[in-house]
């Protein structure tokens, strides 16, 4: 077996971004689908109010992540490339079956894989930002009149507020399980709350590391 | 330390900030402006005492020398009366002149007036009117007594076309009618209160509650529970504080028109009726950032405000006439102690704490005459509101539905109106148990055709329900209309959340979701089988 090291991966203000838009997200989704009728928990006019602080305190959340994110450099991270990208998920469809190790080595300037930026990319700029897009205009639906959007349909809006609630909801599912994908079942979760992830030695090829400039 | 302190304020302000938003607790505005503008308890003061007027301590023979006298100082009011929709009956808004009780519109409780005056003309404020020869233009007709007088012992028999009875008469074996002593009633007159307007609004369909929901005998003296504004208990209010008057023209819908052109407060204009709940509360009238506020342009205040009707006394809900004229059947009680049948009129449903039915409603009601064609395949709408989800005047609005089952031509394919009052000899189904004659005596009274074949035919009639207005707390709550089977589940042409969605998103949604599951949970599977058997080598 290869030595392990242990790498400082996640700052003070990534890893508290990351929790507490976890738990916003997870209220979202509690309180958007009962909101949908889904089941009943904290009452519809509850759930609706909730829902509204809890969106908007994202939107505010948000709005940090993504200054943090590009003031830092750390946008660098989320630069798609197709490089391995095939042979991560070739990792996660078969070599982890194997006990095979992963095709690609995490280190401070490449947190991600190939898949993980493209996931998060997308997610970011697109599902979830669809998602602020969607609620924020849900939310104004009754200023449409003032801000000139009446061209807008209610029902449309909610459909994908709802269709990406879905994709969320799954992404979720998904990302929850991967974290027990790491060297131990919880080395992933605990990097992400000590900021520092025990890795097995290796090299970091070239490409994947981001020179600052 | 003082990174804890940090910290702590951090987080406070993080999570604190929705609260501080809500944490303001003001009184709502609607209920701010409407308590100032009745603060002045109206000091009714008056210039003239009618108990010292000498005109009125004569001796009167009728009761048209008392409306004489009346007008021998108030020298427009029969003119006044004369042009009023309590006068006429009569649509103003309909030029043909046939939509109105006074003209040929039918319901479905005793269906239209005419050829049976002299029973429906009890509620009428004029004496005489019996058949279609009543003088409508004759001042002393006018019955001022009937809104004006104070003793509560002024009463007009049900059955003498609007006339009080000269001898002591008893009704239906039941109820002593005694002729009015016209000088107490006289000199006792004032302001029209409750028991004025009740006389007949409470009784309309010829007895309490069988028509309105939201008005019946209940309403004469209401506690807070019942109607806020009404409520001894509380504001008290008569009829007249919202049903304000002009030159005897009493604020409120008259068949297509509504109550109010507008929906002004007294402070946009200090004259504009008191008839709309936004006169005195306005248009936002809940607290701040309720999300109440964003509902009242389009949902009237009534809909939730009046979460059921006919909440003390019970209400007619159904009249299904074509079960009339066994005589010998057995008429038993409900649970409210009402008849369940009577062998003039046919079988009764009464309801009580009725959940309305909702409509977009623009403050017009249109209603069908006996002239119109109607089709007897679906239910028929004796009366329906105006208003569709784009119309930026109309409201969902509560309402109580009648229905019943009542006459209609079936080869002509109109509604009919059948002569229910009269002598035998006359056709008057209340007489003779004929409908064949009833609707040919009543039809050609009324100047209509009848093809001689008659059958019944499902019908609806709506009454929009603005009184009983209940205590805030006791307000519809959000999710009895935002749900998939919920008080609004009838309406279209809209989108409302947490009770539309698209089914096929929905599935698609959940299986995803699910989908998601079941590939981690095998991927999990498969990691923990093959790990375990990579340990046995
Ligand atoms: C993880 C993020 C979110 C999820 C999963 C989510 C989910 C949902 C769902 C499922 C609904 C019900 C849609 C319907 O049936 O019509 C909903 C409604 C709504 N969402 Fe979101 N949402 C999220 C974020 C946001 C954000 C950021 C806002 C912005 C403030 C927002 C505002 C709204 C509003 C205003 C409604 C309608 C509530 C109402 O007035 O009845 N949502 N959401």
């Amino acid at each position: 077996m290869k030595a392990k090291k242990k790498i400082y991966l996640y700052t003070r203000f990534e890893r508290f971004w990351h929790w507490v838009q976890s738990l916003l997200i997870f209220l979202l989704l509690l309180t958007g689908f009962e909101v949908h009728g889904t089941f009943t928990l904290f009452g519809f006019q509850k759930a609706v109010e909730y829902h509204n602080y809890l969106g908007l305190t994202w939107i505010i959340l948000f709005i940090f992540i993504v200054f943090w994110v590009l003031t830092t450099g750390e946008w660098r991270q989320y630069i798609p490339t197709t490089k391995k990208l095939f042979e991560v998920i070739g990792y996660y469809s078969s070599g982890i079956f194997k006990g095979l190790p992963h095709p690609v080595q995490k280190s401070k300037e490449a947190k991600h894989n190939p898949l993980q930026r493209l996931t998060y990319l997308g997610l970011t700029a697109v599902l979830l930002t669809l998602q602020m897009g969607t609620g924020l205009l849900y939310w104004l639906y009754n200023d449409w009149a003032i801000w000139n959007l009446t061209f807008l349909d209610l029902r449309l809006l909610a459909i994908i507020h709802l269709a990406c609630a879905f994709a969320i909801l799954a992404f979720v599912i998904i990302h929850v399980y991967m974290t027990t994908t790491g060297h131990t079942l919880t080395s992933h979760i605990a990097a992400m709350f000590s900021g520092w992830e025990e890795v097995e030695e290796g090299e970091v090829a070239d490409w994947e590391v981001q020179k600052k400039n | 330390m003082h990174k804890l302190v940090r910290r702590g304020a951090f987080w406070s302000v993080l999570l604190l900030w929705p609260m501080v938003a809500l944490a303001a607790t003001e009184e709502a505005p609607g209920r701010q402006l409407a308590r100032q503008t009745v603060k002045n308890d109206a000091v009714k003061w008056i210039t003239a005492d009618h108990s010292q007027h000498p005109i009125l301590k004569q001796r009167f023979e009728k009761p048209e020398d008392v409306t004489k006298a009346c007008l021998s100082c108030h020298n427009q009011a029969s003119l006044q009366i004369h042009k009023t929709i309590h006068w006429t009956w009569k649509d103003p808004s309909d030029p043909k002149g046939e939509t109105g009780k006074g003209g040929l519109s039918v319901n479905n409780f005793c269906i239209s007036v005419g050829s049976n005056e002299p029973r429906c003309t009890s509620c009428h404020i004029g004496y005489g009117w019996k058949d279609k020869n009543f003088d409508f233009t004759r001042a002393e007709s006018v019955d001022c007594l009937v809104c004006h007088e104070q003793t509560g012992t002024y009463k007009k028999f049900p059955t003498k076309a609007g006339y009080p009875v000269t001898n002591a008469t008893m009704f239906e074996g039941k109820t002593e009618f005694l002729p009015p002593d016209y000088n107490a009633v006289a000199q006792s007159v004032g302001r029209p209160g409750r028991n004025n307007c009740g006389t007949c609004h409470f009784y309309g369909g010829g007895g309490d509650g069988v028509k309105h929901g939201d008005l019946d005998s209940s309403m004469a003296m209401p506690n807070k529970q019942l109607d806020v504004h009404m409520g001894t208990d509380g504001q008290n209010f008569d009829c007249s504080r919202c049903h304000t008057t002009d030159a005897h023209n009493i604020a409120g819908r008259i068949y297509a028109t509504p109550a109010s052109a507008d929906r002004k407060s007294l402070l946009e204009n200090d004259l504009t009726p008191k008839i709309m709940c936004e006169s005195c509360h306005g248009a936002n009238p809940h607290k701040t950032n309720q999300k109440a506020n964003d509902h009242t342009d389009k949902v009237a205040c009534q809909s939730c405000h009046i979460p059921t009707f006919a909440r003390v006394n019970p209400t007619k809900m159904r009249w299904d006439w074509s079960t009339a004229g066994d005589k010998g059947r057995e008429v038993k009680k409900d649970e409210f102690g009402k008849p369940d049948y009577d062998a003039k009129k046919g079988d009764f449903v009464w309801g009580k704490n009725e959940v309305p039915h909702y409509e977009w409603f623009n403050g017009a009601i249109k209603g069908t005459t006996a002239k119109d064609v109607i089709d007897p395949s679906a239910p028929v709408r004796m009366s329906w509101p105006i208003g569709d989800a784009k119309d930026p005047n109309a409201r969902i609005f509560p309402f109580k539905v009648h229905t019943g089952k009542t006459p209609y031509d079936k080869v002509r394919k109109t509604m009919v109106i059948p002569k229910l009052f009269g002598p035998k000899g006359s056709g008057a189904y209340w007489a003779e148990f004929d409908w064949n004659k009833a609707i040919a005596a009543g039809q050609e009274y009324n100047g209509l055709p009848y093809s001689g074949e008659y059958d019944f035919v499902e019908t609806q009639y709506v009454f929009p329900i603005t009184h009983m207005v209940a205590p805030k707390d006791q307000a519809v709550r959000c999710v009895e209309c935002h749900a998939k089977a919920g008080r609004l589940s009838n309406l279209e042409g809209f989108y409302m959340p947490g009770r539309d969605s698209v089914g096929l998103l929905d599935m698609g949604g959940w299986a995803l979701v699910g989908a998601s599951l079941l590939g981690v949970a095998l991927h999990g599977l498969g990691r923990f089988l093959s790990s375990v058997g990579r340990r046995r080598e």
